[in-house]
C-alpha cells in the first residue's frame, strides 16, 4: 500500500488536468461550432424569449394544444416521473380523472379514442411532444374555440409531424411548443 | 408499430458491428501493440514520468490489486471532500449547497463503484464542479478500474506459466487514453449537434407562452453524459437521466446513447477472443449472453408495447403502450430496449422511469441484474462470467467424470470456493439487505419510504437493493432513498459487491497462471462447444434466476397476476 500511495496521488492529479480540465474544454470548443452553440435553442416570440425549443411547457387552455400530464408541472429547474406503479389505485383513480376531464373538455371525442399518453405522466415531466394521434383528437376542440374550419387545423398538425428517422426508425411525434405558436399566427 | 421494432433492431445491428473492430483495437492495445492510437504515447508516457511510474514492470495479481485498491481509496476521499464542500467551490451558478455526510458517503461510494446510484438531484443536488470534478471523473477512471482488473484476467489467461500480470497502472492509463477518452469525445460532439447543452451558465429563467415563470438547468451536460453511457456508469447530468429532452434531445441521440451502453461490454468479449486468439471461444460467451438478452429483452418489449392492462380497462386507446413515465420521442418498444441494456450491463441511466413499468419489465430487468453477468459492466461483467465459467467447468467435469480444466489449467477446491463466494455474495447481499428493509418498515410503516403501495412497494425495494449490489444505478425512483438508512446500507452493499467480485476474479486468474500448463489433449473438456455454453448458461440460470425466484414471486409476479 506504501509503495504505491504516491503514484495514486500523481496519477489522480494528472488525470485529472487531462479528464476535468482538458476534456470538456475541447467538447466546449467543438459545442461552439454546434448550431445551438451548447446554449440549447430558444423560441421567442416578439423578441421574448418563450421557451427552449426542445423541453416542454404547460398547456391547459383550451385553445391550446395540451402537453402531456407533468409530475413537475414542466418546471425545467428539475425533473421528474410520477413513478407510480401500475397498479397502484391512487394512480388509477387520477388517470380516470384525466380522462373525464378531457372529455369534458372534448365532448365530441369519444373515449376509445383517448390517446394513453394525454391521461399519463412522462418521464422527464418535461416531454416537448405528442403523438400524431394525441394532437388529431384535440382538433375538434380548438377548431371551435378559435373559429377555424377543422382542416385547415389538421393541416398544421400534418406540416408539424416529423415522422420516423429516416422514414423507418422510431415513433412520429409533434412538438406541442411549434404546433401552438404556429396556431397563434394564423 | 414496426417503426419502433425496426428502431430497436437498428440499435443491436449498430452495436455488434461497432464492437467487432473495437474487441480488436482493445486486444491490440493490451497486447501493447501498434494503433491508429499511438499519437498519444508520449501524453502517457510523460504521465508516467509525472507519477514515478515504471509501466513496463511487471506485478504479481497481490501488488496489481494492492495499486487499483490504493488509488481507489484516495479517490474516495477526493468525491467526498468535493460533495461536503460544494456549497463554496467554484462553478456553482445556482447556489446549490454542499450535500450532508451520509448522502456524501452514498454519492461518493456509488460512483467509486461504478455505480452511479443517485439519492440526490443533478439539478439541485451538485454544482457543475462536482459533475466534472467529481461525477464526471469518477466515470473515466473507475470504468477504467474495471477494464484493468479484466485486461489482468486476460492476460493470466494467455499465459503458460506466470505469476506476473502485467502492470496496473499501465492497463488503467491506457484504458483511459485509448478507449474511454475517443469514444466519449467522439461521443459528445455527436450529442452537442444535436442540442445537448455544454455551457457554463445557471439556469435560465422563462415566461412560457401561457405565462407560467419557469427555470431550465443547463450546464457542461454533454461531456458527462457521453462518459456516463460509455463508461457503463449511468449516473445522469440532470434528475431523470436521459429521458431529459436535453440530456436526450432525439431519437438519433437515443440511438447513439443506447449503443453506447452496450458497446464496451460487448467489445470486451470479442476483445478476449483477439486477445487468446480463441475467437470460437469469444462467440461462445456473446452467443450465452445474447440469448440471456433477448429472452429478457422479447419480453419486456412485447409487455410494455401491450400497455397497462389496468389502464386498458378504461378503454382507452393504448396503440401506443404503456406510456407512463415514457417520453414519446423514443416510444414503448425503445425504452423497453434500454431498460434492459440498462440492466444488463451495469450501466443503470434510463430514459423512462423503470417504476412505472408494467410487472414483468420490471421482473426481467431485475433478473438482468440479478445475474449481472450478461455483457455486464465494462470490465467487470467479464469478470463475472468468468466465475460462471469456473463453476460451469467444473460442474461439467464432474459429470462426465473428466479433471476440470479450463485453458489448459486444473481446477481445484481452492479456485471453486473463491468462485462459489463471489457467485452467492450477490444473491446475499441482495436477499438479506430486502429482508431488513422490508422488516424495518413493517415495525414502522410510517418511514415514508414507498411510493407505491403492496407488491409493488416491495418490488421498490428489492430492485433499490439488487440495482446496488449489481453496481447498477438504476432505480424504482418512487422510493424515497434520501435517508440515512437507504444512504447507508445501499452505501455498504455498493463497496462489498464492487471490490470482492474484482478481486475474487484476479485471484483465481492469478492462481490458476501459477499452475503447470497441460497441454490440450483427447480427455480435455472442450469449453468453446455450444454444449459447453449450454452448460454455462444452466449455470447461471440456476444460480442466478432460481435463488431469486421466491423474491421475484412476492414483488413483480404477484402484482403481473393481481393485474390480470
Amino acid at each position: 500500500m506504501k509503495t504505491h500511495i504516491v503514484p495514486a496521488l500523481l496519477m489522480t492529479a494528472t488525470l485529472f488536468v487531462l479528464l476535468v480540465v482538458i476534456y470538456p474544454l475541447i467538447v466546449w470548443g467543438f459545442a461552439q461550432f454546434a448550431p445551438e452553440k451548447g446554449q440549447g435553442e430558444t423560441v421567442s416570440v416578439n423578441g421574448k424569449v418563450v421557451g427552449f425549443a426542445k423541453v416542454g411547457q404547460k398547456f391547459t387552455e383550451d385553445k391550446y394544444f395540451w402537453s402531456r400530464p407533468s409530475a413537475v408541472e414542466y418546471n425545467a429547474a428539475s425533473s421528474g416521473g410520477s413513478n407510480k406503479g401500475p397498479s397502484n389505485s391512487d394512480y388509477l383513480a387520477q388517470v380516470q380523472a384525466r380522462i373525464d376531464t378531457f372529455l369534458v373538455h372534448n365532448p365530441t371525442i369519444p373515449k376509445s379514442a383517448i390517446p394513453a399518453e394525454l391521461v399519463t405522466a412522462s418521464g422527464s415531466g418535461l416531454d416537448p411532444d405528442l403523438s400524431p394521434q394525441g394532437a388529431e383528437v384535440q382538433v375538434a376542440r380548438i377548431a371551435k374555440i378559435r373559429n377555424l374550419p377543422e382542416d385547415k387545423v389538421n393541416e398544421l398538425v400534418k406540416t408539424h409531424t416529423q415522422g420516423p428517422l429516416l422514414g423507418l426508425f422510431g415513433p412520429s411525434k409533434v412538438n406541442i411548443l411549434a404546433l401552438n405558436l404556429a396556431l397563434d399566427n394564423l | 408499430m414496426l417503426q419502433e421494432i425496426l428502431g430497436i433492431g437498428l440499435i443491436f445491428v449498430l452495436t455488434v458491428l461497432l464492437a467487432l473492430p473495437l474487441g480488436r483495437y482493445i486486444a491490440k492495445v493490451y497486447l501493447g501493440q501498434p494503433t491508429w492510437l499511438d499519437f498519444m504515447s508520449p501524453l502517457e508516457n510523460f504521465i508516467y514520468k509525472v507519477c514515478r511510474i515504471n509501466p513496463k514492470k511487471e506485478m504479481t495479481w497481490q501488488e496489481n490489486l494492492a495499486a487499483l485498491l490504493t488509488i481507489n481509496f484516495v479517490w474516495f476521499f477526493w468525491m467526498m471532500f468535493i460533495l461536503m464542500n460544494q456549497g463554496w467551490l467554484p462553478l456553482n451558478p445556482d447556489g446549490n449547497p454542499s450535500m450532508s455526510a451520509d448522502l456524501a458517503f452514498n454519492t461518493a461510494v456509488s460512483f467509486l463503484v461504478n455505480c452511479n446510484l443517485q439519492h440526490y438531484s443533478g439539478e439541485t443536488g451538485v454544482t457543475y464542479f462536482s459533475q466534472l470534478a467529481g461525477l464526471m471523473f469518477m466515470q473515466f477512471v473507475t470504468a477504467g478500474t474495471g477494464m484493468a482488473a479484466a485486461a489482468m484476467v486476460f492476460k493470466a489467461m494467455k499465459e503458460h506459466q506466470t505469476s506476473q500480470l502485467g502492470n496496473f497502472y499501465s492497463y488503467f492509463l491506457k484504458s483511459c487514453t485509448r478507449i474511454l477518452l475517443p469514444v466519449a469525445l467522439v461521443s459528445a460532439v455527436i450529442l452537442v449537434f444535436n442540442g445537448t447543452p455544454m455551457n457554463w451558465e445557471g439556469k435560465a429563467n422563462i415566461v412560457t407562452v401561457q405565462g407560467d415563470s419557469v427555470q431550465v438547468s443547463r450546464g457542461p451536460a454533454a461531456a458527462m453524459i457521453a462518459i456516463k453511457q460509455a463508461g457503463t456508469n449511468g449516473g445522469g447530468y440532470f434528475g431523470v437521466n436521459s429521458a431529459h429532452p436535453l440530456e436526450n434531445p432525439n431519437y438519433l441521440t437515443n440511438i447513439v446513447e443506447n449503443i453506447l451502453i452496450i458497446l464496451i461490454p460487448i467489445a470486451f468479449v470479442f476483445a478476449l477472443g483477439f486477445y487468446l486468439n480463441r475467437k470460437k471461444l469469444a462467440w461462445m460467451i456473446f452467443g450465452v449472453m445474447t440469448l440471456g438478452f433477448f429472452l429478457l429483452l422479447s419480453v419486456s418489449v412485447y409487455f410494455e408495447m401491450q400497455g397497462n392492462p389496468a389502464i386498458t380497462k378504461m378503454n382507452i386507446n393504448q396503440s401506443l403502450g404503456s406510456m407512463e413515465g415514457k417520453e414519446i420521442r423514443f416510444g414503448a418498444a425503445a425504452s423497453a430496449f434500454w431498460g434492459i441494456t440498462t440492466t444488463t450491463t451495469s450501466n443503470g441511466s434510463v430514459n423512462a422511469m423503470h417504476d412505472s413499468m408494467t410487472p414483468l419489465s420490471g421482473a426481467m430487468q431485475l433478473i438482468d441484474m440479478m445475474i449481472n453477468a450478461l455483457y455486464g459492466g465494462v470490465g467487470v461483467g467479464f469478470l463475472n462470467f468468468y466465475i460462471f465459467i469456473i463453476i460451469a467447468v467444473f460442474i461439467s467435469g464432474l459429470m462426465v467424470g473428466r479433471t476440470p480444466e479450463f485453458l489448459g489449467k486444473k481446477i481445484e477446491a481452492k479456485e471453486m470456493k473463491i468462485a462459489t463466494i463471489i457467485a452467492l455474495l450477490h444473491t446475499f447481499l441482495i436477499l438479506s439487505f430486502t429482508a431488513l428493509s422490508s422488516y424495518v418498515f413493517t415495525q414502522d410503516p410510517s418511514v415514508g419510504w414507498l411510493n407505491n403501495p403492496g407488491f409493488h412497494g416491495f418490488s421498490e425495494m428489492l430492485y433499490e437493493y439488487t440495482s446496488s449490489s449489481a453496481n447498477n444505478g438504476s432505480g424504482f425512483e418512487g422510493l424515497g432513498d434520501n435517508t440515512p438508512f437507504w444512504n447507508i446500507t445501499c452505501g455498504i452493499v455498493l463497496i462489498m459487491s464492487r471490490y470482492l467480485p474484482i478481486i475474487g476474479p484476479i485471484a483465481i486468474a492469478g492462481i490458476l497462471a501459477n499452475k503447470k500448463y497441460i497441454p490440450e489433449s483427447a480427455g480435455t473438456l472442450k469449453t468453446d462447444t455450444a454444449t459447453f455454453g449450454f452448460m454455462v448458461f444452466a449455470v447461471i440460470f440456476i444460480i442466478a434466476a432460481l435463488s431469486f425466484f421466491p423474491a421475484l414471486a412476492l414483488g413483480p409476479l404477484a402484482e403481473f397476476f393481481s393485474l390480470r
